[in-house]
């Protein structure tokens, strides 16, 4: 494709605008370092329960060791994870995205 | 035999040939009640068969019948999405695996339900807005089409093809256990039966039909699973350590070991090995599955793809933390030896632990409703690999785009669903008796070799092209599979699927510890070595990827 469209260069436009800038700074500075943190810490649960067995048996309350607990820690930091994203996307991100979605969208009609 | 040699042996979850004495009482209380349990079925693929012919009165076009018209709401969709992935591997595998490993069998469900992270975070809102039906839409949006939706096509029906197994392969052994059914024909006729069921629901419902299967079943199973969760916490207390305690006590081989760590995965280096790639691939395989990904288009917009993963994560999660119950609940009132002895060997525990529950009539309701798990989940796999076969390959590929008769699609993709339903029985009768739990870990790694990469270079790297993607999807699925056919699962042992045969030259069970880095690899490498690919269309896609302009609406009807 040697010659560029006009759509073409409208969506070039809309991809250098300072809005659409700002929109995928916010959404890459939560999503990036959130994704590596939860990696992280899957990783180390696994790492602990491959090779840690022994401190993964250490008894905390009851027949409840720590194994146990920090398994049913995967199952809270995934909820809490998924919290904090949708209150992300909701205060920071929903706006921005419509309103260039309607500026982008006003144009074509 | 103790406890670490029937690990070291059976990493493949099978085998264990059991005490023959409980095997006959086993089949004989199941087989007391088998009529039980077909009306019980039978009532549930009457109600779904009259819900999917309503459904079918709507299907018009291909995006009704592919993505359900983009009508569903977020909740909707979120409850199906939950439908989808709360397969027999979830229910019956995890149960199980945890009744006769213990601990070893928790870490499925924590690599299933932390993987929707990726899927919530970097996949669902983005790739709605930029596709149409199928993950070829997304993959082929700034690459050249024909070769790029002919690999992911590709990449779809393998992924499908060994999600498809574990399925089948789980219903022949539960049918085993409900019907008393003993012999392999008659296990294999049964398979052939619910091939053709999943195969009506798909070609008279399309995806609308094929989600309304799905909200009913996850409805159904959540439920079901929930009551069967307050029954054995109430047998002890409502205190989840005395039920561990009770687990431990009735494991004689195991005791104290199933709750630690490493009962199946902790006896050599290797099976270590096995374990962290096993961990690997689940956490990355969910937001590669084709059929999940399929759902995100049956919704409006990105937001309501969003929220649709927020609703799949609470119920899967809610219900993941049921089967950490219903496992040891297992283990605790039905015994890890009478359960492997069973004809559905561990995939049986859930089951069994429902008729030690509420005999006779809580386990015809718990077997119909894995059943009902297991029709559901193949019909969503069938869809989907039909859907990507038309649109991707048919339309795009063979009729370069050009045929604007969605009619012609539509048929292609019905033919294709009976096609991928027999391939599916022929592929579960050959599969029956592995532990689905496992059979669907090995999906998931070929989900996460062949088809994350691609999804997320294509979504966030700007210079990624054609040659990248190509060789990550043929790179990463040929690795992975060659890897799977070389492994100690297929062959070289007696739980093996060809005990026979003796070519396991790859130590693991599991490739994703090699064969996901290996793609992400190939593709970084196939883009740097040829040109970067088009700016203007990767500014199109990265715009309308986070705002939603221009992206696929819903249809009113």
């Amino acid at each position: 494709m040697s010659i560029m469209s006009t759509e073409e260069t409208e969506w070039v436009r809309a991809q250098q605008s300072a809005e659409f800038v700002e929109l995928k700074r916010r959404l890459r500075r939560f999503v990036f370092p959130m994704t590596a943190a939860f990696l992280l810490w899957y990783l180390l649960y696994v790492l602990l329960a491959d090779y840690a067995h022994g401190f993964m048996a250490t008894p905390l309350v009851g027949n409840i060791n720590v194994g146990l607990a920090l398994g049913l820690l995967q199952f809270a930091s995934t909820f809490l994870i998924t919290f904090l994203y949708v209150r992300h996307a909701d205060r920071h991100i929903d706006p921005l995205a419509a309103k260039i979605r309607q500026d982008l969208e006003g144009d074509d009609r | 035999m103790t406890a670490a040699h029937v690990t070291a042996a059976e990493t493949g979850l099978t085998g264990l040939t059991g005490l023959p004495g409980l095997t006959a009482q086993t089949a004989e209380t199941a087989g007391s009640n088998a009529w039980l349990n077909v009306a019980i079925f039978g009532a549930f693929v009457a109600v779904t068969l009259v819900v999917v012919f309503r459904a079918s009165r709507d299907t018009r076009t291909a995006s009704d019948y592919y993505a359900a018209g983009r009508a569903f709401t977020g909740a909707q969709n979120g409850i199906a999405i939950s439908g989808d992935y709360l397969s027999a591997a979830s229910f019956l595998g995890i149960a199980g695996a945890i009744a006769v490993y213990g601990y070893d069998g928790f870490l499925y469900s924590i690599g299933f339900l932390v993987a929707w992270l990726v899927a919530l975070l970097l996949v669902a809102e983005l790739l709605r807005n930029t596709g149409k039906y199928t993950m070829g839409d997304v993959l082929s949006f700034r690459m050249r089409q024909r070769p790029v939706r002919a690999a992911a096509a590709t990449s779809t029906l393998a992924v499908s093809f060994f999600y498809l197994l574990a399925q089948m392969a789980g219903a022949g052994g539960l049918v085993a256990l409900l019907l008393g059914i003993e012999s392999k024909v008659g296990q294999a006729l049964v398979i052939a039966v619910v091939g053709a069921l999943m195969i009506l629901y798909v070609l008279i419902g399309g995806m609308k039909g094929t989600t309304w299967v799905q909200i009913i079943k996850a409805v159904l199973l959540i439920s079901g699973a929930a009551v069967m969760t307050a029954w054995v916490l109430g047998k002890y207390g409502m205190n989840l350590s005395t039920l561990l305690g009770a687990a431990v006590e009735n494991s004689p081989k195991a005791g104290e070991k199933v709750l630690e760590p490493g009962l199946q995965y902790g006896a050599t280096e290797v099976t270590k090995l096995d374990f962290l790639s096993l961990a690997v691939a689940l956490v990355l395989g969910t937001a590669g599955l084709p059929h999940i990904l399929m759902r995100f288009y049956t919704v409006p917009t990105a937001r309501e793809a969003r929220r649709s993963v927020v609703w799949a994560i609470v119920l899967i999660g809610v219900f993941y933390l049921f089967t950490l119950v219903l496992g040891y609940g297992a283990a605790a009132l039905v015994g890890p030896a009478e359960i492997l002895a069973a004809p559905g060997k561990a995939n049986s525990a859930a089951p069994l632990l429902a008729a030690a529950l509420g005999g006779p009539i809580l386990l015809g309701f718990i077997a119909a409703v894995a059943f009902a798990t297991i029709l559901a989940v193949v019909a969503g796999l069938t869809i989907t690999a039909s859907a990507s076969f038309a649109h991707d390959i048919y339309a795009n590929v063979i009729k370069r785009g050009a045929a604007d008769d969605k009619d012609a699609e539509v048929r292609v993709a019905r033919i294709t669903a009976v096609v991928i339903g027999g391939v599916a029985i022929v592929g579960g009768i050959v599969a029956n008796g592995q532990n689905i739990a496992f059979l669907v870990a090995l999906a998931f790694a070929v989900a996460a070799s062949a088809n994350l990469p691609t999804i997320l270079y294509s979504l966030f790297w700007k210079r990624f092209n054609t040659a990248g993607a190509l060789w990550s999807i043929y790179g990463g699925l040929t690795v992975c599979v060659l890897l799977i056919v070389f492994s100690p699962a297929v062959s070289g042992r007696p739980s093996a699927m060809f005990p026979n045969a003796d070519f396991d030259l790859f130590p693991l069970q599991n490739p994703g510890l090699v064969s996901i880095p290996v793609s992400f690899l190939l593709g970084w490498l196939g883009t740097v070595l040829s040109k970067p690919g088009d700016a203007a269309k990767h500014a199109e896609m990265e715009v309308r990827a986070l705002t939603g302009a221009g992206s696929e609406k819903a249809t009113a009807h």
